[in-house]
Order: structure tokens, then sequence, then C-alpha cells
């Protein structure tokens, strides 16, 4: 074997190993064409051989090599670039679609994830050179399943409650409760409106919440995904039937009519608290002074 | 030169019954019907042609808007 081979080998193993690891789990949000599929492993791939290469770098004291990683650095932001350019372009055939801050987010965590399957085959490469290959591989798992569970955010559940109740008629007026949000003149849209459409409150459990859920990109990425995970009985030219989030200006909570192809309430209820909460979306008033006292 | 023209979120049309014709006026499409029926049907139909919504303004008078 030439020289490192072993220990090439086994950190770039271990490494893509756990790109593939965060790409299974990764199902609901991505897009899951085979050709992704193959994209992402790839890259991932020479984001752990990059990984791997640190150590034997650093053995035959070639110092400057050291910049390949911020070549690597650059591929990898390309990477996002990517992800954000095609998801934007699918994003018209949505019928509810995913909103610029989820396709923002979902194209940072695929940035991200090669930096972790660097990281874990830098890891795998550092255990393997000062302890054996067995010990590498458990290192390197371990560091690749902590590094992906870190990086796992809060869900819908975390900070609010969700109930689902009826919707609200007033004349032509729908809504929840005192909220008027959408004005339907079609009689027959409002009959069905009448019959299969579910209100959900997502009530906020703090002020941080409350922040959070009143962004509209978190919005947005709770509407598209209870429409994926529940179906909604919407086409393109039905205007009438598209599913609303609105806020209640006084409680700050989240309100959200839609016309879901299974009315399975306590499932929509457990899809909205599986909702993932945006990374780009989440505020933390009350982590400052002034957002402590304010809401005393 | 090549800015596209929107109208999202501006009237596209107006239906009403002849005995409000008093209620309205304009540079939109204004769509004059004789009895209940027909403005429930055009005003379908005109939101369907447009992709648009139908709103009422609770006063006789149905708008088509797209969103």
């Amino acid at each position: 074997m030439f020289k490192y081979g072993d220990l090439l080998i086994v950190s770039i193993l271990v490494g893509s190993l756990a790109r593939a690891f965060m790409l299974r789990i990764d199902y609901r949000q991505f897009p899951s064409f085979p050709h992704s599929y193959a994209i992402h492993l790839t890259l991932g791939m020479i984001a752990s051989t990059l990984g791997a290469l640190f150590v034997p770098v650093l053995l035959e004291e070639e110092y400057i090599a050291v910049t390949f990683l911020t070549i690597g650095a650059q591929q990898f932001r390309e990477v996002r670039n990517l992800e954000r350019e095609s998801l934007l372009k699918i994003e018209e055939t949505e019928l509810v679609p995913r909103g610029s801050a989820y396709v923002e987010g979902i194209a940072k965590l695929f940035e991200a994830r090669n930096y972790l399957a660097l990281l874990t085959a830098l890891v795998t490469s550092l255990i393997y050179y000062y302890l054996n290959w067995v010990w590498a591989i458990a290192g390197g798992a371990i560091v690749g399943y902590a590094l992906h569970f870190m990086m796992k955010g809060p869900q819908v559940a975390d900070i609010a409650t969700v109930e689902i109740v009826p919707i609200t008629f007033k004349g032509k007026n729908i809504g929840i409760d005192d909220v008027i949000m959408m004005n339907v003149g079609e009689k027959e849209a409002w009959e069905r409106w009448h019959k299969e459409g579910i209100g959900i409150k997502v009530i906020p459990k703090d002020e941080d919440a409350r922040a959070t859920l009143a962004n509209l990109g978190q919005r947005q990425a709770i509407v598209h995904d209870l429409s994926i995970l529940m179906g909604v009985k919407l086409d393109t030219g039905m205007q009438q039937f598209t599913p609303l989030a609105r806020l209640n200006l006084d409680s700050g909570t989240l309100n959200i009519i839609i016309i879901p192809q299974e009315p399975d309430k306590e499932f929509i209820k457990r899809a909205i608290e599986k909702i993932p909460v945006l990374e780009s979306s989440e505020r933390k008033p009350l982590k400052s002074k002034m957002g402590r006292k304010a809401a005393d | 030169m090549g800015e596209e023209v929107s109208n999202i979120n501006s009237i596209l049309a107006v239906i009403t019954a002849k005995k409000n014709k008093e209620k309205v006026s304009g540079g939109v499409p204004i769509f004059l019907v004789d009895d209940e029926d027909e403005l429930e049907q055009v005003s379908m139909l005109l939101a369907r042609l447009t992709l648009g919504m139908v709103h009422d303004l609770g006063n006789g008078v149905k708008i088509i808007i797209k969103h």
C-alpha cells in the first residue's frame, strides 16, 4: 500500500458514510432525485478526502498545502449557490411555495454538511494516526453522529402548542376567532371552506416564539410543509383555496386555514409540531435585557 | 423598456346587478347582470379565466382580484 494509504482510505470512507447518513435522514426537505443524491455523495467524498489529507500533509511538513482547505471551502460555498438556485427555480412550479427563507435554510444546510463530512474525516485520520483503525472508525462514527445531532434545530413543538379549531364565518369573510383572513366571494368556494376547511392555531409559548412565528419565512415554511404532508385541495388558478397563515396581533397566535386532502386532525397537529424552526427566522428577544424587562 | 406590467393585487373586473349601477364606475371592466344567479356565474367564470379570485364587497358588488 502507498504511504498513508490505510489512513486515507479509512478516513475517506468514514467521512463519506457520515455524509450519506445525513442525506438519508433528510428525505422530507430534499427533492430526492437520484441525481441529487449522486451529486451530494460525490461532494461529500471530496470533502472527506480534503479532511483526510490534512494529517499526512502535516506529517510531510508540506504546510503550504493546507491552503487546499480554503479552496475546498470555496467549492462548498458553490454548493450553497447551486442548491439555492435550483430550489428557487422549481419554486415557480410549487402550488404552495417554500419561501425564500426555507430555501436559504436548505441551501445553508447542504453547504454545512460538507464541512461536517470534512471534520469527521479529519478527526478519523487523527485518531488513526495516534491509535489504530478500530478506534478511528468508532471515533469517526461518534464524531459524525454528534456533529449531526448538534446541528438539529428546534421544531415547532418546542416553541408553540398546536390546536385544531373550527373556522369562523362572518358573511363572506372567513378566519379564526376575530381575525378575518380571507374574503371568499364565490358561493362554491365558500361552501367548500365551510365543509372541508380546517383551522389551526399555533400558540407561541413565550416572547421568543412569538417573534419567530411572526416571521414571514417561518409561516411560509409551515404552510408549505403542512401542504406537503397533509395534501392540499388546490390547483393553479384556484386562488380561493390557498392555505393562509395570519397573525392574531393581540396574542401573537399564528392562525392557519387550509383545506387538506387528509382531514385527520390528530395527524395535522402532529405534522405541524414536527416542522423545523428555520435558523434564519429564529428570534430571541428574551436573550436581551430590554426584551426580558419589556416582557414582564 | 422590458419592465413587466403586473396586475397582481389590482382589481381586474367588477360585477354587479343592474340595479346597483350607481355604485360602480371607473376604468375597470364593469359587468352588469340581471340577477343573483347570473352574478354568481359571471363572477366565477371571470375568476377562472383571469386566474384570479372573487371577492364580495358585501353590498351586492363582486370584484375579481389576482393575488
